[in-house]
């Protein structure tokens, strides 16, 4: 049976009176699911993931999100914690000094102790092939070096689902490799904006459009 | 979650290597490097007498050599402060009245104002050589835990944090957008046309930042960050070698203290 993960409903959005982003847009994300977010530069698709984790709030509509319609800021810090953005800059995610205190950041604030939260730090980034990074500090890693460790950060508090906001942007060709593996393998739920095509076809299986503020499943 | 077979090694370098042998003073525990720091620099400026002051300056270089800083690099940086003080200096002789040691151009240099140029002197490049020494061969990230280990205030620690942090981050989109007005033929003249364009190079990055902070928070936020930093550092012990050096140099201290008023 499947388990209903994200239901969107009749989302409106708007920046402003221009910059309308989402009309009456509906979204479902099942367990299990991958899903590939495709559209036009601008479209909205990363605002889309904002009103999924609360960042931003719809002018109308109903976000309903692991079984609970969501409204309030304290609605969604449940959400966030269950679903990991990851974001498009890795220099807005690791803000921390060091690569131990970044993973553990996420797991400390779930109220998790620091002897905890160093036990899973050390699982995750042997799990990412990040064994050693600890006391690396995270503004002198490489670009891929940071979006790993970006993603260590995003997956050491356990999500259930997985939102990639274009996680191969400026990689070079052996990180994008070594990252679709590891995405890949994972078992959470996805949902992934990318442009890369090859890329999309090995890590996703649905795929779902979003043009003029609408969302159609391809 | 399972492991993915290849390790890449051009991701996965080996994590900088400690060279082999670490200077004694840079195992020492950053507070009470920080604390030992603090406390030098207060007698010194305390003292007057020639004695003492070349005893404190003795005991900066004898820190420098124990930390192994690098002398070409060092004495570059203790020539920037010299060179910053030095017109200063130069007027304190003529300025400060006394009896008389030499002349200039009908100018009368008094004893009490050499003096007081060398006491100056000595002062200064006595306590800058030892935050060169201790302080100084932290890395920045230790600084902030030291400071944050000795109860410095938590919002001014994050501030030093966030600083160390994102400052290389500005710094690249300056130059970025630097350079991309040097490909569209731009020079420094002076003229309006440069004033503006500067002007809306700094604006830019301003907004930027603006932007950029309102990304990190909400990255923050989807981590569960609701106002306040937890720390995963464990309160580190002072070790015997810790406490024998503070011991060490607390009496260095207070010799310093009994040479000046002996």
């Amino acid at each position: 049976m499947s388990e209903l993960l994200f239901r969107l409903s009749g989302i409106h959005f708007a920046y402003d009176r221009q910059r309308i982003v989402l009309r009456d847009a509906d979204f479902e994300l099942q367990r299990g699911e991958r899903i590939a977010l495709v559209g036009r530069n601008g479209a909205g698709k990363t605002t889309l993931f904002h009103l999924m984790v609360g960042l931003q709030r719809p002018q109308s509509g109903t976000i309903e999100a692991f079984g609970k319609v969501r409204t309030a800021e304290k609605d969604f810090v449940e959400v966030r914690a269950r679903a990991g953005l990851l974001f498009q800059d890795s220099d807005d995610q690791l803000f921390c000094p060091t690569v131990a205190e970044d993973v553990a950041f996420g797991p400390l604030n779930l109220g998790k102790s620091a002897q905890e939260a160093r036990i899973i730090v050390r699982s995750t980034l042997a799990s990412l092939g990040l064994e050693g990074f600890e006391d690396r500090i995270t503004h002198k890693l490489s670009g891929g070096q940071k979006r790993l460790v970006a993603l260590a950060a995003v997956l050491a508090m356990e999500p259930d689902v997985l939102l990639l906001d274009e996680p191969t942007n400026a990689l070079d060709a052996e990180t994008e490799a070594r990252l679709t593996d590891i995405l890949v393998h994972l078992p959470q739920s996805l949902v992934v904006i990318s442009h890369d095509e090859e890329f999309l076809a090995r890590v996703t299986q649905a795929r779902v459009r979003l043009e003029s503020g609408r969302l159609t499943r391809e | 979650m399972t492991r993915p077979e290849q390790t890449s090694s051009a991701i996965v370098d080996a994590a900088a290597t400690q060279p082999p042998t670490t200077p004694l003073l840079r195992n020492i525990d950053p507070r009470v490097r920080l604390v030992v720091c603090i406390a030098f620099a207060f007698v010194t400026v305390s003292l007057i007498h020639m004695p003492s002051l070349l005893g404190a300056l003795g005991l900066a270089v004898a820190a420098a050599v124990m930390a192994r800083l690098e002398p070409a690099s060092t004495l570059k940086r203790m020539a920037a402060l010299d060179g910053f003080m030095i017109f200063v200096l130069g007027l304190l002789p003529f300025t400060i009245p006394g009896a008389p040691a030499f002349s200039v151009a009908g100018f009368e240099a008094s004893h009490e104002g050499l003096w007081r140029a060398a006491e100056i002197l000595l002062k200064s490049n006595a306590v800058v050589l030892m935050i060169l020494a201790l302080p100084g061969t932290m890395e920045q990230v230790e600084l902030g835990h030291a400071m944050a280990g000795l109860r410095v205030p938590e919002k001014f620690v994050h501030l030093f944090l966030f600083t160390v942090r994102y400052i290389e981050v500005l710094g690249r989109e300056y130059r970025r957008l630097r350079t991309s007005m040097r490909a569209r033929g731009f020079t420094m003249r002076c003229n309006l046309h440069t004033w503006r364009s500067v002007g809306y190079l700094f604006g830019m990055l301003m907004i930027r930042s603006i932007e950029r902070s309102e990304r990190i928070v909400a990255a923050m936020r989807c981590r569960g960050f609701q106002g306040r930093l937890p720390s995963l550092a464990d309160t580190q012990t002072v070790r015997g070698t810790d406490r024998a050096f503070a011991v060490v140099s607390l009496a260095a201290c207070i010799a310093l203290f009994t040479l000046e008023h002996a």
